[in-house]
């Protein structure tokens, strides 16, 4: 019996680049893991660590200096048709309304659009919360309702891999619990891999199967934790013990020597 | 819309009663009445004129923007081209068009082809500076988009850079067809046989001022008319680029 290769295999890699004063930085220092099918993977750590390098090694956007990324068993070169990519910016068109936004990318596949895409198009928005907005402006939404519209977008072509860059950073609090659950739902019931960065501890544990623990310059792994909550998640869950387990275990890592109380002397 | 209006009409009022008052000879300065008595009664060479300078106009300006767009998009897409170009570009505007024109009409003649490229030497370069600079200007989430949906670099240049730029470009070409009526009139002034530019070098030699003043005021009509369809087709096409600005 074969075992099928990971979805996403890292071996390996490191990755450096030169600074335009001339330097040689290592952004990423042998990094290995594997990501296996349908598993919600975070990575998490400070800014700078090279968090988001890794996502875009993984999406093909770039290639590292030493290991290798493979996904499905073959060697990440290029871009993959498979792929869902999130921004951390919603990263519409402006001059598109959302639905052809969302339609955005059989465009660029040169594919002619059809009534049952536009169908398609439509449902995927209904899922997201966008029914409504289909024929508005990108400039009309607000973030949050902008980011939905991102993730619609990656959603369209149904990618088995999800690629989420801090895709939540740049909204406010409340909106990113309320995205975070919209997620689950999304992903627990169309059966994704996905890879979520952030930086924020409870949004790692709250999202993910296991979170890999990030430290930075140059960018390591820490430690991947298993997080011991069943699905489907809930925010009851956050008051789990093992919950404040997790989050503590990786703040530990995270933070290590640093001061953890308001306390002074 | 009223202020302008009520501004403007406060303003020929003014200088009909100037006139009047300090009896100034109509060679100085016509009065308002005047110029308008001259437009009337030159209707039919104001109009001949005026569609011949018209068309030296948009000439120029469709030639400036069918040349500059590639070299914009040349200067965009190379290192190698915008190196070359660019020093070209701005020496060439160093050089006031004004004082080429003669030498011009020397070498080319005193037909259709020195006029337009008078219009194009004084009206391209905003079109070209613009342009690359808006096309330079893409956010760089919107390249990664670009390169996430897999799209190779003209396609990249036609979905995604094009259409970003278009607020700049339109910029520039606000500019650009401003400068193609200063373009044509100087065109005109140095060698022609028709247009605004020629009738108002050939009135002022006869001290028909009122009718120099006429030409003037239908040259100024044509400007602002032109100027409004840009910034109309602008709001109407790429309401967008308005939307955002604001935002």
């Amino acid at each position: 019996m074969s075992i099928a290769p990971p979805v996403v295999a890292i071996k390996g890699v490191s990755h450096a680049y030169r600074t335009t004063a001339g330097d040689e930085v290592v952004a990423l220092k042998d990094l290995d893991f594997e990501i296996e099918k349908n598993e919600f993977v975070a990575i998490v750590g400070p800014s700078g660590c090279g968090k988001s390098s890794v996502l875009r090694l993984i999406a093909g956007l770039q290639r590292p200096t030493r290991g290798q990324v493979r996904i499905y068993g073959y060697d990440v070169t290029e871009p993959r048709e498979d792929i869902g990519f999130v921004f951390q910016r919603p990263t519409l068109l402006p001059w598109k309304c959302i639905i052809d936004n969302v339609l955005f990318p059989l465009q660029a596949a040169r594919r002619t659009i059809g009534a049952d895409d536009r169908q398609r198009a439509m449902f995927i928005l209904g899922v997201c919360g966008l029914a409504d907005f289909a024929q508005r402006m990108p400039h009309e939404l607000s973030g949050g309702m902008q980011q939905r519209a991102a993730i619609a977008r990656s959603l369209f072509h149904d990618p088995g891999i999800l690629l989420m860059d801090e895709p939540f950073g740049a909204l406010d609090a409340l909106t990113r619990e309320i995205l975070g659950i919209e997620l689950l739902q999304i992903v627990e019931s169309r059966r994704k891999t996905v890879v979520f960065v952030t930086h924020s501890i409870p949004e790692a544990v709250f999202l993910a199967d296991r979170v890999v623990v990030m430290t930075g310059r140059p960018g390591q792994v820490t430690e991947i934790i298993n997080v011991d909550i069943p699905r489907p998640r809930t925010v009851q869950h956050q008051s789990w013990p093992q919950f404040h387990a997790c989050a503590e275990r990786i703040r530990s890592h995270i933070y290590g020597n640093r001061p953890t109380s308001a306390a002074h002397f | 819309m009223v202020i302008p209006i009520v501004a403007c009409l406060a303003l020929v009022a003014g200088w009909e009663l100037c006139v009047d008052l300090l009896a100034i000879p109509d060679f100085l300065l016509p009065a308002p009445s005047m110029v308008v008595a001259a437009a009337i009664e030159s209707g039919g060479r104001l109009l001949q004129h005026g569609l011949a300078t018209l068309g030296t106009i948009l000439g120029g300006f469709l030639l400036s923007i069918v040349i500059s767009f590639p070299i914009a998009i040349g200067i965009a897409y190379s290192r190698l081209v915008s190196n070359a170009v660019y020093p070209l570009l701005v020496a060439s505007q160093s050089i006031p068009i004004v004082a080429i024109a003669p030498i011009l009409v020397t070498a080319l003649g005193t037909g259709a082809l020195t006029r337009l490229t008078v219009t194009f030497l004084i009206a391209f370069f905003p079109v070209v500076i613009n342009t690359s600079a808006g096309l330079l200007a893409t956010p760089p989430e919107l390249i990664d988009l670009a390169r996430v949906l897999r799209l190779d670099r003209r396609r990249e240049l036609t979905l995604i850079r094009l259409p970003h730029a278009t607020p700049q470009i339109f910029s520039g070409l606000k500019v650009s067809i401003t400068l193609s009526v200063i373009g044509a009139v100087v065109a005109e002034f140095s060698a022609a046989d028709q247009g605004l530019g020629f009738l108002i070098v050939q009135s002022s030699a006869f001290f028909k001022v009122p009718t120099s003043f006429a030409s003037v005021s239908v040259l100024a009509l044509i400007g602002i008319v032109l100027f409004q369809t840009i910034a109309f087709i602008e709001r109407r096409c790429f309401a967008w680029a308005a939307a955002v600005k604001l935002n």
